[in-house]
């Protein structure tokens, strides 16, 4: 049975949406999320997803009705992207500390000022301390395998977490792909339906999103820190047993490609993986050892996977689609943490790329590799920060 | 046979909780729970209420009952609403009750949403006419002259100089299947419509006029008093609107006097004589026209 499908990363998203079958779904849009919503309302129409379609009047309610929903016990789905996600944000700190298991997929756009619709990683990378699971995804397949995973993952009873599957808008929302569609009974089978230990139940009334004042807070918030410590098991395992079910796997937390006998590492996330894959096979046929490291989540942050597969690296690189004003790339800090408790820690150096949609070309890539391998060898304390391809004058660091 | 001050159930559905003496907002609640009963989903923004009824582990809901984000608490009870009927539940109510600045300020976009829906829901607006939980400032339902701590009375600023939004008028342009204006102080008449918000088939909006004994300077045991007083002379009216049409409850032949209501709460006591007078102009302006466009 042929089950490839044509579709786009926004389109394959959504038929993940459809296999894993939220009961409701609360949709408000925004470019360029937008055709994952559409979908999922033909889905509706044509009978093939049940759900409570809700429309919403804003990103706000979106992420208010989820709670609602969840916290009477329906597994639920929303989409967003940007200044929608970031209109959503007082609602993502309540999602997760009251532990509703909510999926998200966000399209991963600049936000404004100056206004963009393309795609950069700032909107979800300034939301890492909701306390929401954040994967991140390379391809419209993994978009649709990621978004399945992420019910398993948020639904697992020692995590009951929310989570958010990011996805790079345009490069991976609007390109088109030939992508394979699992079975609807082995989607069944691995994410059944799941009565949640927190939700309102009409004949056992309960009180939620309650207060909690200094003598209980900070336990509340040790319970929330330990749920997502603990989604770092859970990550693995659902890959795991999505490559049993489904013959496809994503690594886990991280993927490793080259990494282990190479001397210079790109860190990376999204779509870019993907081309920088590309580049290292270039630089291998001429004999670099070089190396990727896809991250697949950010929070949990993946730091015992890093440590390890990046620890005998010379040099590592941190390619990412965004900055933290006034200090470096939100990634670049993470990744220097983590590598801060070896012995060694490798050379590392930050790529500032892709903001507002620019391009980030094969060459880029490789003149990024080029510049880590310099880099490593060179001894001087030389800036190890840098905007890619930066169109205007340079300002001292 | 419907539900009165004889015939109500004893059971209780919120108590325990550490609201102010004579607050009728803790009361609109605990009326409200014995019409809708334990199947009720409260859904308490935060407020004075939510946070004297939700503090761990001192719960005081007796039935399911959750804080939405301020801004949202319709978004939330349309959330609850869906994952009820998405799982086939039967025989619950969806119940809100926000404040006046969690309705007609921060919590009118997720309001209008719901209606527009048409979830069947109730949304009660306790109206306190001030933001009581954060120490009384103005909100968009404080009425004109008032004194608050954000709207002095002074030289400069002579108390809050806006007028109350019209809530209940917004709710009926939204062609809400049943809207009501209620008092604290004619508990018959509350009563009443609150069965109707439950037994109505879309979505419904009880306005209390809920007097702040704390935020108003008046003593605790008069609630009641000033609460069907506001009603006599005027400044607040019992109305309904249902299948299109407005109608008025109770139409005063004579008004009771607007100084006496307005001078014995502290909020109002820096009034002057044309304070009064505008007062009274604009609430002989408002009963002009719901004379004329309410009674058949």
């Amino acid at each position: 049975m042929n089950n490839k499908i044509f579709a786009s990363g926004d389109e394959a998203l959504a038929l993940g949406v459809r296999l894993a079958k939220p009961q409701v779904i609360a949709a408000y849009p925004i470019t360029p999320q937008t055709i994952t919503v559409e979908r999922l309302a033909d889905y509706v129409e044509d009978g093939s997803l049940k759900t409570e379609y809700m429309y919403v009047e804003s990103e706000h309610s979106a992420m208010a009705a989820c709670i609602g929903a969840s916290a009477m016990g329906a597994r639920t789905f929303t989409a967003t992207s940007s200044q929608g996600l970031l209109y959503m944000c007082e609602c993502l700190h309540y999602a997760s500390g009251s532990r509703f298991p909510i999926v998200m997929m966000n399209a991963n756009r600049s936000t404004a000022t100056p206004w963009n619709i393309y795609g950069d990683q700032r909107d979800s990378l300034s939301q890492l301390d909701t306390g929401w699971i954040q994967l991140y995804v390379e391809n419209g397949q993994e978009a649709l395998d990621t978004v399945i995973q992420a019910y398993r993952i948020a639904e697992n009873p020692e995590v009951m977490t929310p989570v958010m599957v990011n996805l790079d808008g345009f490069v991976l929302t609007h390109t088109y792909e030939l992508v394979d569609l699992p079975e609807q009974a082995s989607v069944d089978k691995y994410i059944p339906y799941k009565d949640y230990p927190n939700k309102m139940d009409l004949d056992n009334p309960m009180s939620t999103c309650i207060t909690a004042g200094p003598a209980w807070n900070t336990e509340f918030r040790y319970q929330q820190h330990c749920a997502i410590m603990n989604s770092a098991e859970a990550i693995n395992e659902a890959d795991k047993e999505f490559e049993a079910l489904f013959g496809r796997s994503y690594g886990g937390m991280v993927e490793n490609y080259l990494c282990d006998d190479a001397n210079a590492i790109i860190v990376t996330l999204g779509s870019v993986a993907g081309t920088t894959r590309i580049v290292v096979d270039d630089l291998r046929a001429k004999g670099y050892k070089v190396g990727l490291l896809k991250l697949r989540c950010i929070r949990p942050f993946p730091k015992d996977e890093l440590k390890k597969i990046l620890g005998n690296s010379k040099v590592v690189g941190v390619l990412e689609k965004d900055i933290s004003f006034g200090y470096e790339g939100a990634v670049f800090t993470e990744v220097n943490s983590a590598l801060s408790t070896l012995d060694k820690m490798p050379k590392t150096y930050n790529f500032i790329a892709g903001l507002g949609g620019r391009n980030i070309s094969k060459n880029d890539i490789k003149e990024a590799f080029e510049k880590i391998i310099a880099y490593g060898n060179n001894n001087e304390n030389a800036s190890n920060l840098e905007f890619v391809k930066l169109g205007c004058e340079e300002y001292g660091n | 046979m419907a539900i009165n001050a004889r015939n109500m159930t004893n059971k209780e559905l919120f108590y325990g909780h550490k609201a102010c003496g004579g607050c009728a907002a803790s009361l609109t609640i605990r009326w409200t729970l014995k019409v809708f009963g334990e199947r009720t989903i409260a859904v308490v923004p935060p407020n004075c209420m939510s946070t004297v009824g939700f503090i761990f582990p001192h719960m005081t809901f007796g039935c399911n009952a959750i804080i939405p984000p301020f801004a949202a608490t319709a978004a939330v009870m349309s959330g609850i609403l869906a994952s009820a009927k998405a799982q086939g539940l039967e025989d619950y109510h969806v119940v809100g009750f926000a404040g006046d600045g969690g309705t007609a300020d921060i919590g009118l976009q997720a309001l209008s949403g719901a209606i527009d829906r048409n979830d069947k829901i109730t949304y009660i607006c306790y109206d306190n006419e001030a933001y009581m939980n954060t120490g009384i400032q103005k909100s968009g339902l404080t009425p004109y002259g008032t004194k608050t701590t954000n709207t002095p009375a002074g030289k400069n600023i002579h108390g809050s100089m806006s007028s109350k939004k019209n809530m209940f008028e917004i709710m009926a342009a939204h062609d809400i299947t049943y809207a009501a204006t209620v008092s604290v102080g004619y508990p018959e008449d509350m009563l009443k419509k609150l069965e109707k918000a439950k037994n109505a088939p879309g979505p419904s909006y009880i306005h209390v006029f809920a007097p702040c004994p704390t935020g108003w300077g008046v003593e605790s045991d008069t609630t009641i008093e000033i609460g069907k007083e506001a009603v006599d002379c005027g400044l607040w009216y019992l109305a309904e609107y249902e299948n299109g049409e407005f109608t008025l409850n109770k139409n005063p032949k004579d008004f009771s006097s607007i100084e006496d209501y307005l001078k014995k709460q502290s909020r109002f006591s820096h009034l002057d004589a044309a304070d009064i007078d505008e007062i009274t102009v604009q609430r002989d302006k408002k009963w002009e026209k719901i004379r004329k466009n309410w009674v058949r």
